[in-house]
């Protein structure tokens, strides 16, 4: 669960300062699904990174199960991070050098999982997503759908709590959007996960059981019965 | 993982792996060649000093010549006018010491028992002059105008015709080598290529070692005889100096050649070898302070009158050849650096993505440095090929570098050998480019230090990556 308590960032650029998050206040249960959209440049990437431990906030408390992200050491937070969140990037963010079974494996690499187990455990995490046959396939040698399902095995791979996507479906057509979001949604619903997604997309933002809404660094939250 | 990743982004960058490798392997082959040929440099001066002072001298000692005086020191000849119709060949000979004063046979003594020295030996060098040749008487004719008489008297008028002298000059170098000390001396840097060296016990005997080239010149062969101011010496042996100039014509036992000079007692050289090569230049002040009167010229004051083309390179390549290889090898470790750091940026979203997924930033720093680490390896690899070749190709051209011993007999210091005191001798020596163990090391070395250095402004560049880079791309 989590809960972010008078949570603000500002980035300074010469002598401006920007407010990226400007006292954000917002509770996340376990297994809720919620969608962040917003105007570019309104914060939502950046509240994304406090959820996902990779920036600090200025101010403010990023409780993830009861441990404040925002105190913990970078060693602790990489702990967190490789044992507790998965990441789905809008570029897919797969390393064009190795298969699509080796770019699994790169999320069991900080687990020390062995050799053997890894592989095991990214060949099935691809089957899941659908990609069986695709194991020894390099990114450039599939398609866009196809990377971010590799993209999608590798969040899971190692069973987190939470996934957190920036605009998985950025890069897609109507065709793949779909098609992704349905695995995406599977995956919730089967692995009981806390699903956080950053989109542009109006369409994936109705079906949002919760949309959050980021202007200027201020959030708005709403609940959606029709979902 | 590691091993999987960095090959595959190593052949996906091949391009610049290669051009960091090349750059290294450029620096690397140049700090062999440069290397292998000062060492090439060493060992020819080596063997120049060798035959100078054979195999295992460590210093001379010698007493520089006084200033001459007069004509007291000009060789005289004397040849009987003959006033009988005799034509017959007339022959004598000046035989001299060479170059230095002399020195005691006990100053030999005393060296030989300073402190660190382990052997000391005299030689005598001397320099025969030998004129041999025949007069022959002028014949008188008279006027041819009917034959007349002077108007004073009754001599008959005419002159002198014809007649004359031919003479040859033969100069040569005679070395009295003292044969109970075989090992030490300059016979040592030539090897017996036809018959015998001297035998212990031919201290007193009419015996002589032959120098090749005058062997040839004089056509000697072991067996002939040489007459030395009328002492006939048998040759024995024919010698022929490792570096092609010998020390000597001739040589022939110390007692013999000090009783030809009227030197007797008397050495011009003491050749010493010490008990530890570390230790020369203390030695080389204990005798200097204990035996008086004495210069003492050890193998590195010999190497500093070296001159001519040997020592032009010499200084070329421990100066130009040093600083050019150290130039490169920082433009090459500053451009593998460079080039790493930058394929780094180029990666921000790649490692950026991996920090996120929980790798820790010396997970990733490994990876950048062992990339670099076997760019560098690469680039060790084929620099130590190039270095090789190089090396290999100056030692099969041999370039011939001269040697200029600068002439030291007249001022005090001086060579050691005989024959070369008076004036400047020129040697050619063959230039080779040996690649030692401790070079190659030496190439690894530097592989490794490029590669470190490229991969420490990598790993740096790596290590400061935030995870949220990986999301900041996106947006």
């Amino acid at each position: 669960m989590y809960e972010l308590r008078s949570v603000t960032k500002r980035y300074t650029r010469g002598k401006d300062t920007v407010h990226a998050l400007d006292g954000i206040d917002l509770t996340i249960a376990d297994g809720d699904r919620l969608v962040i959209q917003g105007p570019t440049g309104g914060g939502k990437s950046t509240l994304l990174q406090m959820l996902g431990g990779l920036d600090r906030p200025t101010s403010g408390e990023v409780v993830l199960d009861g441990t404040d992200l925002a105190k913990l050491s970078e060693a602790r937070l990489t702990k967190v991070r490789s044992e507790n969140i998965g990441f789905v990037f809008q570029s897919f963010n797969l390393i064009p050098t190795l298969t699509a079974q080796e770019n699994v494996e790169t999320a069991l690499v900080p687990l020390g999982v062995k050799v053997k187990d890894r592989r095991e455990r990214a060949a099935e995490a691809l089957r899941s997503v659908g990609l069986g046959e695709r194991l020894g396939h390099l990114p450039g040698e599939m398609s866009g759908g196809q990377q971010q399902r590799v993209a999608i095995a590798r969040a899971l791979v190692k069973q987190p709590k939470v996934l957190l996507a920036d605009e998985p479906t950025g890069n897609l057509d109507e065709g793949m959007r779909d098609e992704i979001m349905e695995v995406l949604e599977s995956m919730w619903k089967e692995h009981g996960l806390t699903f956080i997604m950053v989109t542009h997309d109006s369409a994936i933002a109705k079906k949002a059981p919760r949309l959050a809404t980021i202007r200027k660094g201020k959030i708005t939250v709403k609940e959606n019965a029709n979902s | 993982m590691f091993f999987t990743y960095l090959r595959r982004e190593l052949r996906r960058r091949r391009k610049a792996a290669l051009v960091v490798a090349s750059g290294l392997a450029l620096g690397i082959a140049l700090v062999i060649v440069v290397n292998s040929v000062s060492s090439g440099m060493g060992k020819a001066q080596d063997k120049v000093l060798q035959s100078l002072y054979g195999l295992g001298t460590d210093m001379t000692v010698t007493k520089a010549a006084s200033p001459t005086t007069g004509t007291s020191q000009r060789p005289r000849f004397q040849f009987d006018a003959k006033d009988n119709d005799s034509d017959a060949e007339q022959s004598t000979d000046r035989v001299m010491v060479q170059g230095f004063q002399t020195l005691s046979t006990a100053t030999v003594s005393k060296v030989g028992k300073q402190s660190g020295v382990s052997d000391a030996v005299g030689g005598l060098s001397l320099q025969v002059i030998k004129v041999s040749g025949q007069f022959t008487r002028g014949q008188f004719q008279q006027n041819g105008n009917g034959g007349g008489f002077s108007r004073g008297g009754g001599q008959p008028q005419g002159e002198v015709k014809g007649g004359g002298a031919d003479f040859d000059v033969n100069n040569y170098s005679v070395y009295g080598t003292d044969v109970t000390k075989p090992a030490l001396g300059p016979l040592t840097s030539s090897k017996i290529s036809s018959g015998r060296t001297f035998t212990t016990s031919e201290a007193n005997a009419k015996v002589a070692v032959v120098d090749s080239a005058y062997a040839k010149e004089k056509k000697l062969k072991v067996g002939s005889t040489v007459t030395i101011k009328g002492v006939k010496f048998k040759v024995v042996g024919v010698a022929t100096a490792d570096s092609g100039d010998s020390a000597a014509n001739l040589y022939i036992p110390l007692t013999q050649a000090q009783t030809l000079s009227d030197s007797k007692n008397k050495v011009t050289t003491i050749y010493v070898k010490a008990t530890d090569s570390q230790q020369i230049d203390s030695v080389k002040s204990t005798i200097q302070k204990n035996v008086s009167g004495t210069t003492v010229t050890t193998s590195a004051d010999l190497a500093d009158t070296v001159s001519g083309s040997l020592s032009t390179a010499s200084s070329l390549a421990t100066n130009v050849g040093k600083w050019l290889s150290i130039a490169v090898l920082v433009a090459a470790f500053l451009v593998a650096g460079l080039l790493t750091s930058s394929a780094v940026s180029r990666r921000v979203r790649e490692f950026g993505t991996l920090k996120a997924l929980g790798w820790k930033s010396g997970r990733v720093t490994r990876q950048v440095v062992g990339e670099a680490m076997v760019n560098g390896l690469l680039g060790g690899a084929l620099g130590i090929a190039l270095g090789l070749a190089g090396a290999y190709t100056v030692t099969a051209i041999s370039p011939t570098l001269q040697a200029q011993m600068g002439g030291g007999g007249g001022g005090g210091g001086g060579f050691g050998g005989p024959g070369r005191q008076a004036a400047a001798k020129t040697l050619d020596v063959a230039l080779t480019a040996p690649v030692s163990l401790t070079t190659v090391a030496l190439a690894v070395g530097l592989a490794v230090a490029g590669g470190l250095i490229a991969g420490a402004f990598g790993g740096w560049r790596a290590s400061r990556l935030r995870p949220a880079d990986a999301l900041r791309r996106v947006e």
